[in-house]
């Protein structure tokens, strides 16, 4: 307890006012973080590798979101907040961005973190791993150079205004030059055992049971982390997941680790919190994707009439229990025009387009593939069978493990499917490859699948691309959203709510937009440690 | 045929049969639809077809599959199980490092559903006459215990006893970083493995009851029996020597059928209670494609059940010389 309170203490029982004393000290210490304990948490599913700098699995980021770490993150209100970046300075015509490093920043292996990490990660590491971070590099980075050891400039050939949202923790971290270069960036061992600068050093994998993280006695704020541990355990069955949970063997349960049926559930238990914060950069968009090269999906008609006819509100309440609403649009957030153009559920109206189509539906028999997403999802596709079949529309639902709908939908072997994307930040760093004619690729499901090819759309992202932040941007946004809205390349179906269900004894716990992937060096336990 | 030519028979079909396994799995796996490159790449976040190219070039998986499966058989020959891409290790260090685990589950399992399952089969047919009552108890109690999925089983045992009662952990192998050791280790372990055990056992050891009590029954009524009975010998002797060994032999033979079974039964267990064996791991090389894991885990597996059929036959042999004189089978 700090001096200054104990003193205080004195002179009030000195006056006599125990109780309000007593109060007053319950309040200070309950304010104050608390340190020591290990946060119980679950890996589900196993991830792959522990470096999201090279695996960018949510399973990774959530286990490597703690060990390292980027030059920014974002609050709740998507604004930049600094990590490896103590300040950043954009110059006014965007083509420049000048990021002062945080001092005394060691890697755990107790090399001196500094701007030749920096360099190394951007100007050899991303570019050579990713092809989009690459794709983006080379249209608009001039160089990145260094001109004093604590600071770091990108030179920019043309405004891109996503930079920022490209450069966080949670998507591309910085990797430690003297671990990494001269090796295979893929291959390399570090990227099971990751040497990062974060509050939390990699202790153990034990595949198949948990992964240990502790402590970093040497973090380079001090004072942090509060905790000495996490432990990610691998618990595969839900049901399993959620005893766990009910007994306190694991503090907290990300959206996913729990079925959807079971959360209203949970989150009545005693001392059991419920959050749907800390997903702002992640706003997930469950959509349904249409392969508009065959007919009658080629008819946009055909494609807005299918979007009339499911009843969003119903499939959101009753289907997912809830967990989500409706979307508007496109895009998400701040990028959605609440101008647009909606499509409520109203069956005479598409019927009314299905006639307008003029298409013959009666030799029509469409392939909704269905992968294997977990129970709400195969009542999402049942619900569709007959929720189009009024309108002629006749749907064989193909259920498939994962790795079947993967390779069917990433050959264009499909004519619906439902999916799910995160709109990280800016529409442009992930929505767009959906959309963009140059990512009609037959690759992964998460890029142009269903042949979306309009050089109206393709020219209006990269209009985007190049207008620096605000108003007008946001008017060629809302141009683009009305474009896709219109044509309906992809029916977006609802924005995803995500509930984190949490003991009450976890504080500090969603305080970013990128909560659960974020390093967790402010989380304490407020009580018995674990 | 003597002994050892007898083995040796036993051994070259067991090596036959593996090969056979190894073939059917190659081909059965490959007959599956996904892509094992697409999936890496996709988990990696990589859209690049060049990439996946080259992903798939490196797994071999661009070569003629009879190449591909020469290729795989040669490095059996070598002991070599080949490499898990996505894991980024040998497919022999991921098993080894499981195997124990899951094997440890069934061997308890398979322990305490034949034991108690022969003693209480034992009882009941032994009760028949003067406590029909206890007969019956035992006889009901192993059809109610059959009826039970292991799975639900499983469920309903982690509800009561670790969520409700708190009396046992509701998942894993050993506490995590408990630092324990010595007679707490032991206590630890054995604490983790209880409920696991017991629902992997129970569909068996209903089993081994029904066949023990009715072998029982069978060989109580045969000749010998009672002319050891007329010779006067004694209780135990009766029971361990004349009636038990013969008795035996049923329960014996399924235990070697039924390993197969007990096997993949252990997978569906390993889930429930997040248990580190090679039951999660097959599950994730499915879901991943991932070939060499995958005929690696089917291999071991398909190996261990072989291997523990041969020992049956080897057992029955022992328990009944006439199988041995070639008089049966």
């Amino acid at each position: 307890m700090p001096n200054p309170l104990r003193r205080l203490q004195h002179r009030l029982k000195r006056l006599g006012l125990l109780g309000a004393t007593s109060l007053l000290l319950a309040a200070a210490a309950q304010a104050a973080p608390q340190e020591g304990g290990v946060l119980n948490l679950v890996a589900q599913p196993e991830p792959p590798s522990l470096s999201h700098a090279v695996v960018s699995h949510v399973a990774t980021q959530y286990v490597s979101g703690k060990i390292l770490q980027g030059l920014l993150t974002f609050g709740t209100d998507l604004k930049p907040i600094p990590v490896l970046a103590n300040h950043w300075d954009i110059s006014t015509d965007g083509l420049t961005y000048t990021f002062a490093l945080q001092p005394g920043v060691a890697w755990h292996d107790g090399h001196a973190f500094g701007a030749d990490d920096v360099l190394f990660t951007y100007q050899q590491f991303y570019p050579q791993l990713d092809k989009r971070m690459a794709d983006i590099f080379g249209e608009y980075l001039g160089s990145i150079d260094s001109p004093a050891p604590d600071t770091v400039v990108f030179h920019l050939k043309k405004p891109f205004a996503p930079l920022l949202s490209l450069l966080g923790s949670g998507l591309r971290p910085v990797v430690p030059k003297h671990l990494y270069e001269g090796t295979d960036f893929r291959d390399n061992p570090y990227n099971l055992k990751p040497v990062g600068t974060g509050p939390f050093v990699f202790d153990e994998w034990k595949r198949g049971s948990y992964i240990k993280l502790s402590k970093n006695p040497h973090y380079w704020k001090p004072g942090l982390p509060y905790l000495d541990g996490v432990v990610f355990h691998v618990i595969p069955d839900a049901s399993s997941r959620a005893a766990a949970f009910e007994r306190n063997d694991v503090q907290v349960l990300r959206a996913g680790d729990a079925d959807y049926a079971d959360i209203k559930r949970l989150s009545a238990l005693p001392g059991v919190q419920t959050s749907t914060s800390g997903y702002e950069l992640y706003s997930g968009l469950a959509l349904l994707q249409i392969n508009t090269r065959k007919p009658p999906l080629n008819n946009p008609k055909v494609r807005q009439a299918i979007l009339y006819a499911l009843n969003r509100p119903f499939i959101v309440n009753n289907i997912f229990f809830g967990a989500g609403k409706v979307a508007q649009g496109p895009f998400l957030g701040a990028y959605h025009d609440p101008q647009l153009r909606q499509y409520p559920y109203d069956p005479a109206k598409a019927k009314a387009l299905i006639a307008e189509a003029g298409v013959d539906l009666s030799q029509v028999r469409l392939r909704l593939l269905n992968g294997e997403k977990g129970g709400a999802w195969e009542r999402l596709a049942e619900y569709t069978k007959q929720a189009l079949l009024p309108l002629g529309i006749k749907v064989q639902v193909v259920t498939s493990d994962a790795a079947t709908w993967y390779q069917r939908v990433s050959d264009w072997d499909f004519d619906l499917t439902y999916n799910f994307i995160f709109q990280v930040g800016d529409p442009y760093l992930n929505n767009a490859y959906l959309y963009r004619a140059d990512y009609i690729l037959k690759s992964t499901p998460f890029v142009n699948v269903g042949g979306y090819n309009s050089p109206e759309a393709d020219a209006l992202w990269q209009k985007v691309a190049n207008t620096p932040e605000g108003p007008q941007r946001q008017a060629v946004y809302s141009q683009l959203e009305r474009r896709l809205n219109d044509d309906l390349p992809i029916a977006p179906m609802f924005e995803m709510s995500y509930s984190t269900l949490y003991h009450q004894q976890v504080k500090n716990l969603l305080r970013t937009a990128t909560s659960l992937n974020e390093d967790y060096e402010s989380v304490y336990l407020d009580g018995p440690g674990q | 045929m003597s002994d050892l030519l007898y083995v040796l028979s036993r051994l070259l079909r067991a090596v036959a049969m593996i090969l056979g396994v190894v073939v059917l799995c190659f081909v059965l796996v490959r007959l599956a639809p996904g892509d094992p490159a697409q999936l890496m790449a996709g988990d990696a976040g990589i859209d690049d077809p060049a990439y996946i190219a080259q992903l798939r070039q490196s797994m071999g998986l661009d070569r003629p599959l009879p190449e591909q499966l020469l290729a795989y058989v040669t490095g059996i020959a070598r002991l070599d199980l080949g490499y898990s891409y996505p894991n980024r290790a040998s497919v022999w260090s991921l098993i080894s490092e499981r195997l124990p685990a899951t094997l440890l589950l069934m061997g308890s399992a398979l322990l305490l559903a034949a034991t108690v399952g022969v003693l209480l089969g034992v009882v009941a047919a032994r009760s028949r006459q003067r406590r029909r009552w206890l007969d019956g108890l035992i006889a009901q109690g192993a059809l109610l215990l059959y009826a039970i999925p292991p799975f639900w089983l499983a469920m309903v045992l982690v509800l009561v006893f670790s969520v409700q009662l708190n009396w046992l952990p509701a998942f894993g192998m050993q506490e995590v970083g408990g630092q324990l050791h010595g007679w707490a280790l032991w206590r630890d372990s054995l604490a983790h493995l209880l409920l696991p055990c017991l629902s992997l056992s129970f569909l068996y050891l209903a089993m081994y009851v029904h066949l023990a009590r009715s072998a029982m029954l069978e060989v109580m009524a045969q000749d010998h029996v009672r002319t050891a009975y007329a010779k006067g010998l004694g209780y135990w002797r009766i029971l361990l020597a004349h009636q038990l060994r013969n008795a035996l032999l049923p329960v014996v033979t399924m235990v070697g059928l039924q390993f197969g079974q007990l096997a993949s039964s252990t997978l569906l267990i390993e889930v429930v209670y997040a248990w580190p064996g090679i039951g999660r791991l097959l599950y994730d090389a499915l879901s991943q494609r991932d070939y060499a894991l995958l005929l690696g885990v089917f291999l071991v597996i398909g190996t261990v059940v072989v291997v523990m059929n041969v020992l049956v036959d080897l057992l029955c042999r022992l328990l009944d010389p006439r199988i041995q004189a070639g008089a049966l089978y």
